[in-house]
């Protein structure tokens, strides 16, 4: 027996591990005036995922051609933000029952029960609504129809199907946060082309090592949950072989904007220095052996550098005179 | 009469809920909050409408 199976039995009369918010108990407590906190809502926008979306699609919104007055490029990004925090609080109000039993998340507002289930689910929804109609009314529709599709993707295709289906979860569900540069992109220009769509690639391709390097030291936590991430369902060697070769493709996409022409030489230097730190250390990952995990850990968080190296050189290189000019003009 | 009514819990205590000190601050906090956000909704309309001019009913997809 697999451990995402036995973490399945141990889920109770409900279907296997597909249980949603239901699983949070029943809501016994509708008739109690809640306690919940501002902060309790601000923490179902999940804002440190919340600050990276708005770093990415900064990023795009500045890097398109074309203009945009300032006032609406903060109106893209805010509602962009919005979005993104609404599809965190959906993800929270479906996921309150594997949250309650994860380290990382137990201390949540929904399973901690500051926050009941329908009011995320009631929070997520008006706020999904108000992001994406302001975004097509005071940007651009295409803008919108593409911060809607994003938070769907989110919440419905990840959150409520992959992540307890498949240990592909996060490789296709990383598509969600890889939407946002094309959403600031499109602000602009109201199309897409090559470039933003490279920029999703770069995101798309880093989730999968980015978030196996944190599951290999985690595995124990998921699979309690239920979770069918690639260490619990098929152990650490293949995750660790996977983590390298999402790495290799990863590295060249990341060099790609420079050799494509659409970033300059300090970009190219960056990308390649940082991409091949990337590769070191999945290397390293890939020949550490548990209970060891010090490549793991590394890996996780040197990602998230390499991530914001890339996108923060990119957006000096390319994007700040283009705001400055937008400022200006 | 209908069947909604006759199937409402009857209340024990008159008052119908009575809050907490600490649920009356909760609740007065999210107030608040709503309506800054609110009111920042309206300025940021009316702001935009104002950059926009007379082009503000045209969206292109």
């Amino acid at each position: 027996m697999s451990l995402i199976s036995e973490g399945a039995g141990l889920r109770g009369p409900m279907r296997g591990p597909l249980r949603g918010p239901l699983a949070a108990g029943p809501d016994v407590a509708f008739d109690e005036p809640s306690l919940a906190s501002v902060g309790d809502y601000i923490a179902l926008l999940k804002p440190r995922v919340m600050s990276l979306v708005v770093f990415t699609a900064l990023t795009g919104l500045a890097v398109a051609p074309g203009t945009l007055h300032p006032l609406t490029a903060f109106t893209a990004l805010l509602c962009i933000a919005v979005g993104a925090g609404a599809s965190g609080a959906l993800n929270m109000w479906y996921d309150a029952d594997i949250d309650a039993v994860m380290t990382r998340t137990s201390r949540r507002p929904v399973p901690r029960g500051r926050v009941k289930p329908r009011e995320a689910l009631a929070f997520g929804l008006t706020l999904s609504g108000f992001a994406v109609v302001t975004l097509g009314l005071l940007v651009n529709w295409a803008a919108g129809a593409l911060l809607a599709f994003t938070i769907f993707f989110y919440a419905v295709i990840y959150t409520m199907w992959l992540k307890r289906a498949t240990p592909q979860n996060i490789v296709i569900g990383g598509a969600a946060g890889a939407f946002p540069p094309m959403i600031g992109w499109a602000s602009v220009t109201g199309s897409l082309s090559l470039e933003p769509i490279l920029l999703f690639l770069i995101i798309f391709f880093w989730t999968p090592p980015h978030f196996w390097a944190l599951a290999l030291y985690r595995a124990e936590d998921y699979a309690r949950a239920g979770i069918p991430m690639l260490p619990v369902v098929s152990g650490d060697a293949t995750t660790r072989r996977q983590i390298l070769l999402y790495t290799a493709i990863l590295v060249p996409l990341g060099i790609a904007p420079w050799l494509l022409g659409y970033a300059g030489f300090i970009y190219g230097i960056t990308a390649v220095v940082t991409g091949a730190a990337m590769l070191v250390l999945s290397w390293q990952v890939l020949r550490e052996r548990r209970p060891i995990e010090t490549a793991s850990r590394r890996l996780f968080a040197f990602s998230i550098l390499y991530l914001f190296l890339l996108f923060a050189v990119l957006l000096a290189d390319r994007g700040w005179g283009g705001l400055i000019a937008r400022l200006a003009a | 009469m209908s069947i909604g009514i006759a199937m409402e819990p009857e209340r024990k205590d008159e008052e119908g809920v009575v809050l907490t000190e600490a649920q009356k601050r909760a609740r007065r906090s999210r107030s608040i909050a709503i309506a800054l956000a609110l009111g920042a909704l309206v300025l940021l309309f009316y702001a935009m409408t104002l950059v926009k001019g007379p082009g503000v009913l045209v969206r292109p997809m």
